[in-house]
């Protein structure tokens, strides 16, 4: 493993996300806070929302705030780069091992995720208060869900970036992130889902349901909420599942 | 050190369009899937290449698009797996050892691959650091390459508004930014104006002349007679000649070329030609749709014009067109081939 090559690379990302800083930020939080400021603030000061609502919201926002920065920050440049301006190229030709370049990518969308999932919580924490509760029992579980979350999301992007064409973003976003998001008991606790035996499995095989109630397990564990030692297994299990194929594709799609 | 490049019969089988040359991606319905019902296509690439590029040497492949020419670049830097033979970049197995062989080479891809998100001075320097150069160096060898390469005074511009041209030259500044023993250059003219295409023709043999090994593929004939010390000639994956430049227009017979059209066959013409004083090989066009084309070999051009108008006349065929090429590698490629390298 070449450290020298690795970091180099790792600056040049971090270089070029602060020079995008601005569109960086409005493009991960802009979304998530004025839901957070509709459902949290404005359905449950006019009476349609109670106000524990805004305590079961926050870790389903924190949640979809971690997955699109995730997904988007290493799955974006990937289409881009390996189909259109074939920036990766240089990269590629770097000194090092291939699937290095991935793994730096995956570690950089992790990084970008988890100040993505860490920020909501001060951020929707000032636009919904007061009424916000946490209850942060076990400060070690917290961290490693989170940790778990932003890996997901890094790693999802990965395969995702490596397995779709340019021509199937909209589709990317339209038939992957979309219903993800609404069956990934964000806006919900899974228990909510009780009445509907069927789709209460079915979303069993959708991460950010894992996602939503690992953070809603460790955030506001006075909700109801998946096991933590569960979900902790299934998030790992996604992980490396997401990480293995979104290496193959990669190696795939950068030799011939 | 100095490195040479080595190939033993390299070949290439594409089962699915070479991302290289596509530039589209794995769509849904692309793949596996389909794969048990529609016999995957099968395009050879390459069928068998052999070469021996000497350390220090400027060489040339030569060919018409598709020949195999950015095939046999992609295996050589590590970036197109062979379906056989074997490459090697000094004494390092290009499939076995690659990081060892990225460290040794530089390559200029055939379209800019720039990173937009970065200023052409940051192009530079990032390149370094993946390489390892340090920040002093770095920061002197991307002055000294802008500089050269003129791009100087938009050093700290990005790279998106750049001309293709400047776009051509900075690859090329970055391709030599670490150093590197061997260069690849993947028909780095095209596109280029005649000013920039000496510039550059002048900072490849500058480059070379330090000792580096320069591989470059072209179609463009000018450019492998000028740039070139050797020139393999490649078509359909196979090489099919390999020498000098002078040695290869050498061996065109008579060097000189007339292509010559007439208004109906007769193979009592094609008889009558071969006498003709300084016809080397008279041959029917294999390139034409009619047989009425007669291509010949000649170390004469422009004098023969007339005899060979005398003899249509008696032989009572009408001589429509004839076209005469001087000595050149597009007659040695038509030679070979029998299709002109433009094809």
């Amino acid at each position: 493993m070449n450290w020298k090559t690795f970091l180099a690379l790792l600056a040049r990302d971090a270089h070029v996300a602060r020079r995008n800083f601005a569109p960086l930020v409005l493009q991960t939080f802009l979304q998530p806070m004025m839901f957070v400021f509709i459902f949290g603030r404005v359905m449950v000061s006019s009476g349609y929302m109670p106000a524990a609502y805004k305590s079961l919201l926050l870790p389903g926002i924190m949640a979809i705030s971690m997955v699109f920065t995730g997904v988007w920050a290493v799955a974006m440049p990937l289409i881009a780069e390996f189909q259109f301006t074939r920036e990766i190229e240089d990269r590629l030709l770097a000194p090092m091992e291939i699937s290095w370049l991935a793994i730096e990518k995956v570690f950089f969308g992790t990084l970008q995720a988890l100040v993505a999932g860490l920020v909501v919580i001060p951020a929707a924490w000032l636009l919904l208060r007061p009424g916000v509760e946490l209850n942060l029992r076990s400060p070690l579980s917290f961290a490693c869900v989170t940790l778990l979350v932003a890996l997901f999301s890094a790693c999802g992007g990965l395969a995702l970036g490596c397995s779709i064409s340019q021509t199937h973003i909209g589709l990317m976003f339209s038939m992957v992130l979309t219903p993800m998001i609404f069956f990934g008991c964000t806006y919900y606790p899974w228990s909510a889902l009780a009445h509907f035996p069927i789709l209460q499995k079915v979303v069993l095989v959708n991460p950010l349901v894992y996602a939503s109630e690992g953070l809603r397990g460790t955030l506001v564990p006075q909700f109801p909420h998946l096991p933590v030692p569960a979900v902790l297994v299934a998030l790992t299990l996604f992980d490396a599942a997401f990480l293995a194929a979104g290496l193959r594709q990669f190696r795939r799609k950068a030799v011939s | 050190m100095l490195a040479g490049i080595r190939t033993r019969d390299l070949r290439k089988i594409y089962t699915s369009p070479p991302p290289l040359a596509s530039g589209g991606g794995f769509g849904f319905g692309s793949g596996r899937g389909k794969g048990k019902k529609q016999p995957k296509p099968q395009i050879v690439a390459l069928d068998g290449i052999s070469l021996d590029i000497l350390p220090g040497e400027i060489f040339g492949l030569l060919g018409p698009n598709g020949a195999g020419k950015s095939t046999t670049l992609g295996i050589l830097t590590t970036r197109v797996r062979p379906t056989g033979g074997q490459a090697w970049i000094g004494e390092l197995d290009v499939w076995r050892e690659q990081v060892a062989v990225k460290r040794l080479i530089g390559v200029v891809a055939q379209r800019p691959n720039l990173d937009f998100a970065l200023t052409a001075r940051e192009i530079l320097l990032f390149h370094g650091a993946y390489f390892g150069v340090d920040s002093h160096q770095r920061a002197e060898r991307a002055d000294v390459l802008l500089d050269r390469f003129k791009l100087r005074d938009r050093g700290d511009q990005m790279v998106r508004g750049f001309s293709g041209g400047m776009m051509q030259r900075l690859s090329i500044a970055r391709a030599m930014m670490h150093d590197p023993q061997v260069l690849f250059l993947d028909e780095p003219s095209a596109g280029l104006d005649p000013q920039t295409r000496l510039l550059l023709w002048e900072i490849i043999r500058e480059y070379n002349h330090s000792g580096k090994t320069i591989l470059l593929t072209t179609h463009n004939m000018e450019e492998a007679d000028a740039l070139c010390q050797r020139l393999a000639i490649i078509d359909h994956g196979r090489n099919i000649a390999l020498g000098t430049p002078g040695e290869l227009k050498a061996s065109v017979p008579g060097g000189y070329l007339l292509r010559l059209r007439f208004g109906s066959h007769s193979p009592e013409l094609l008889q009558r030609l071969q006498t003709l004083t300084g016809a080397r090989e008279v041959r029917a066009n294999p390139d034409s749709k009619n047989d009425n084309s007669i291509d010949v070999y000649a170390d004469r051009g422009g004098p023969l014009v007339s005899e060979i108008a005398n003899l249509a006349s008696s032989a009572n065929v009408e001589l429509c067109d004839v076209h005469i090429s001087e000595p050149s590698l597009e007659n040695l490629f038509l030679h070979h081939t029998g299709r002109s390298l433009r094809d």
